[in-house]
This record gives structure tokens, C-alpha cells and sequence, in this order.
């Protein structure tokens, strides 16, 4: 999905050509939307469920927040655009240092 | 292409929002700060994961007997939801229909509302029926200080956008401002991916145990 648009000089076939990019990829907004919502949807079906144990549960739903701030973050924050390299390295950067935040607080304080 | 110019459908950029030098650095600025409020969270939710269910006192409540599904459920789908309307209104603002782009960060604006609304319910319930508070056990502490920071930050949001739409009311939109509204869209949906988190690291795993 490129938002890169050309112009072919013609302002008003520049337009229409424009309002149906961005109505396709409106289009696909709602589509990760609803997905988002299914997955939602499934992570508290899991846990209301109560018949699953918890070493399944967790990682499942860990998972599931996972795919849908990967939606969240490329889709509906653009980052799936040309011009987002340095969000990326911002954002990857970011998530090791929490990921290690994490690790260590979990796994050396036990009290 | 000037910043206060006057702006029409033909004369409208397809990026409006990198179109001018203050923009790019705006774009790029914001997004070093999520970076950096990647990295806050991210403590304040290991504090959280390392202090859950820390209380001194055998007879006070854990994150098992706290949150109940229904109500985490309703704020999920709300924030979720106003994450899409904002999406609505940066659809309309690269179409440079600035009444439609109102009106959609207007249903943003309900959304967090409601969605503050019943977080603030929900804090006062657990205050006054559990004996939860900030200051009874470290549970309470990083839960408040977690869950807490979040709602701030929906605040924040709330109070940013309603300001830009008032201020900009009478302008319609330009290259000025125009960057200033994507950049709010981006800070909102940041805080739904926060709250996706949250819904799961605090509520559902807490009631799984």
C-alpha cells in the first residue's frame, strides 16, 4: 500500500485519482478494523471461557495484543508508508528497551 | 506551496501533512516521542507485573477478585472504536473536507469522553467497595500508577484535539494546521495501542491468575 501520488499535470484527474486512493485505503482501514475487533473478540472469549489453563491462555492473548498493535502501528498509523523509516528505527528501538524493561523486572524480582 | 496560503481541493497536497519544513520536523519529532513513551510504559508495566498482587495482608484483594470482564470489555470496544473515527477524520482531511474531518474528531472526542467516564467509575468502584487504593498495598500502587498514567493520557488527548478543533474552527484547514491534526490522530491511536496492552497484560491476565 504506496501513498506515493503522482501528478500528471491535470489538476482535476489528479483529484479523482487521489479520492480513490485514499477511498481504497479507507476501504482497508475498516478491514484491519474489524479484524482488530475479531481478535479482540477471541482474546476475551479465551480467558471468559475459564476452561483453558493458564499457560495457554496467556501466551495466546500476549500474541493476540501483539498482531493487533502490529495492525494499529502500520495501518492505522501509516507506518506502512514510503517515508516512515525513521519512525521504524524509533519505534523498534523503543520496543527492545522495553522488552528488556519487561524481562528484567519479571525475571529477577521475585518477591 | 506557501504555509498560510489559502488552500483549495485542487491546489490540497496529497500529503498534507509533510508538506512544509515545520511539518517534517513535526512528523519526525512525534515520532521520536512515542519512542520515548514506548520505553515509559514499558516500566511502568514491568513495575506493574513485578508488584501484582504484592499486598501485606492476607484478607485484601487480588487482580483475580477485582476486574470483572463486562465492564473492561465496553472500554475496549469504545477506545477501540474512537481509534477508528480518527482514522475517518484524516480520511477527510487528505480529501480537504474540513466540516467532515470536524465532525469525526468530534465522535473521537464522545468516545474518549465515555471512555474516561467509565474508567473514572471503574477506579472509584474498586476505592470504595475493595479498600483498592493507591496507597493500600505496591499491587495498588503500580496498578493506579499503570492504568492511571494511560487515563492521563486520554485526558491529554482529549483536551488537544477539542483544542485544536475550536482554535482552527473558523480557519479550515492549511498547511499550517494541517499537520498539527495528524499529528494528534497518530498521539490518539497510540494510546489505543497502549490500552491494547493494558486490556490484556492487567485485566485479562489478571483474571486468569
Amino acid at each position: 500500500m504506496t501513498n506515493e501520488q503522482l501528478n500528471s499535470g491535470n489538476p482535476r484527474v489528479d483529484i479523482e485519482y487521489r479520492r480513490k486512493k485514499n477511498a481504497e485505503e479507507m476501504r482497508h482501514q475498516v478491514i484491519s478494523f474489524a479484524l482488530m475487533i475479531f481478535l479482540t473478540l477471541i482474546a476475551f472469549v479465551a480467558v471468559a471461557y475459564e476452561e483453558f489453563s493458564g499457560w495457554f491462555v496467556v501466551p495466546f492473548i500476549l500474541l493476540l495484543a501483539g498482531v493487533q498493535v502490529i495492525f494499529q502501528l502500520f495501518y492505522f498509523m501509516h507506518m506502512s508508508h514510503k517515508g516512515h523509516e525513521a519512525p521504524k528505527l524509533f519505534m523498534y528501538a523503543g520496543m527492545v528497551v522495553a522488552f528488556v524493561t519487561i524481562l528484567c523486572y519479571t525475571t529477577i524480582i521475585w518477591w | 506551496m506557501h504555509v498560510e496560503e489559502k488552500m483549495t481541493v485542487e491546489k490540497w497536497p496529497a500529503s498534507p501533512e509533510k508538506q512544509t519544513l515545520e511539518a517534517k520536523n513535526k512528523f519526525l519529532g512525534f515520532w521520536f516521542f512515542l519512542g520515548g513513551e514506548t520505553v515509559l510504559f514499558a516500566s511502568l508495566f514491568a513495575t506493574y507485573l513485578a508488584l501484582k498482587d504484592s499486598v501485606p495482608r492476607s484478607d485484601m484483594y487480588l487482580a483475580k477478585d477485582l476486574f470483572e470482564i463486562p465492564l473492561v470489555f465496553v472500554m475496549t470496544m469504545i477506545l477501540l472504536t474512537s481509534s477508528l473515527t480518527s482514522v475517518y477524520a484524516m480520511y477527510h482531511m487528505k480529501n480537504f473536507d474540513f466540516k467532515k474531518m470536524q465532525i469525526w474528531l468530534g465522535i473521537t472526542v464522545v468516545l474518549g469522553l465515555c471512555f474516561l467516564g467509565l474508567e473514572i467509575y471503574e477506579f472509584n468502584h474498586y476505592v470504595h467497595e475493595f479498600g483498592h487504593t493507591f496507597t493500600s498495598s505496591a499491587f495498588g500502587s503500580a496498578f493506579y500508577t499503570l492504568v492511571g498514567f494511560h487515563g492521563a493520557h486520554v485526558a491529554f488527548g482529549l483536551l488537544w484535539i477539542t483544542t485544536l478543533m475550536i482554535r482552527n474552527s473558523k480557519r479550515g484547514l492549511n498547511l499550517y494546521n494541517a499537520p498539527k491534526f495528524y499529528v494528534a490522530s497518530l498521539y490518539w491511536h497510540f494510546i489505543d495501542v497502549v490500552w491494547v496492552f493494558i486490556f490484556t497484560v492487567v485485566y485479562l491476565m489478571g483474571m486468569v491468575g
